[in-house]
């Protein structure tokens, strides 16, 4: 086990500087979860955390991983498929999200062009 | 005959490269093991995958993935700004509709999935016929320019990728 200070000073800045930012944004995502007003704003909050947020944790492990000299490349793959999953979780919130504003006068979705509907609220 | 043993050349090459992130290490017999793999499961999986050629030009998709990159790191940036500094009532949250060009459901999921990973827009539904496309902005004045950058810069790219 190497601890944080036996890596070179540069690449313990890069470490140190990438879980920071990751830390800010992820902190973000979790603010914006908090203080936007309409569930549909919400949404945006999360899509954030989990893209720049886990993404540059996810650097830092890498980075520290090769300066310890023992280099691990796990995060490409993590961060694979957190890219492809993600939107599909975000995308069934929206559907239940569009079910609940179904009828609102609060943001109803506009119907698309010549009369055909939302999947979503598709009857057949 | 080529096309029999190899049913998708793109996702062999892919399974291989996985299994060799998932083994963590580049050794002759990882690196044949994860060949044999790519090699079986396309083969036993082939009656799933009705139409074989799914992109035409697969060498634009790693442009187009930094293209992607870069503007999600942008994006962060920009929204995480609106969040923190902008008021919620002067925040305009807007429903954008784009008329889609692509036909392909695999080219469609990729746009949509670009939509959602680009912070600020998340694509929400498909119209009934899949030629219409439903994003939720964030923070847009005017959903005309929205929905013109998004065809712009990311749908003409997809569709050079897949047509």
């Amino acid at each position: 086990m190497i601890s944080l200070s036996d890596l070179g000073t540069i690449s313990e800045i890069i470490v140190s500087a990438l879980l920071v930012i990751g830390g800010f944004f992820t902190l973000v995502g979790s603010i914006g979860l908090l203080k936007l007003d309409n569930s549909m704003s919400r949404l945006h909050a999360p899509t954030k955390a989990s893209t720049l947020g886990v993404g540059s944790l996810l650097m830092a492990s890498m980075v520290y991983a090769f300066a310890a000299g023992d280099g691990s490349l796990h995060e490409v793959l993590v961060m694979a498929f957190l890219f492809v999953t993600a939107p599909i979780s975000g995308n069934f919130i929206a559907k239940a999200n569009m079910h609940r504003l179904r009828n609102k006068p609060d943001l109803p979705p506009p119907p698309p062009p010549p009369d055909h509907v939302w999947s979503t609220y598709s009857e057949k | 005959m080529l096309s029999r043993l190899l049913p998708h050349p793109l996702l062999t090459i892919l399974l291989s490269l996985v299994w060799c992130l998932l083994v963590n290490e580049i050794k002759l017999g990882t690196v044949v093991f994860g060949v044999i793999l790519g090699l079986l499961i396309p083969i036993a999986t082939a009656a799933y995958w009705p139409d074989r050629p799914m992109f035409s030009r697969p060498w634009k998709m790693i442009g187009y993935m930094v293209l992607v990159l870069w503007d999600i790191l942008v994006a962060n940036v920009v929204v995480a700004m609106i969040v923190l500094f902008k008021s919620n009532k002067n925040m305009r949250p807007q429903w954008v509709v784009i008329p889609l060009d692509l036909r392909k459901p695999e080219a469609i999921t990729m746009l949509a999935g670009t939509i959602t990973l680009t912070p600020g827009t998340v694509s929400a539904d498909l119209s009934e016929d899949g030629r219409t496309l439903l994003v939720h902005a964030l923070d847009a004045d005017d959903p005309d320019a929205v929905r013109d950058d998004i065809k712009q810069r990311y749908e003409r790219r997809i569709k050079e990728i897949f047509e």
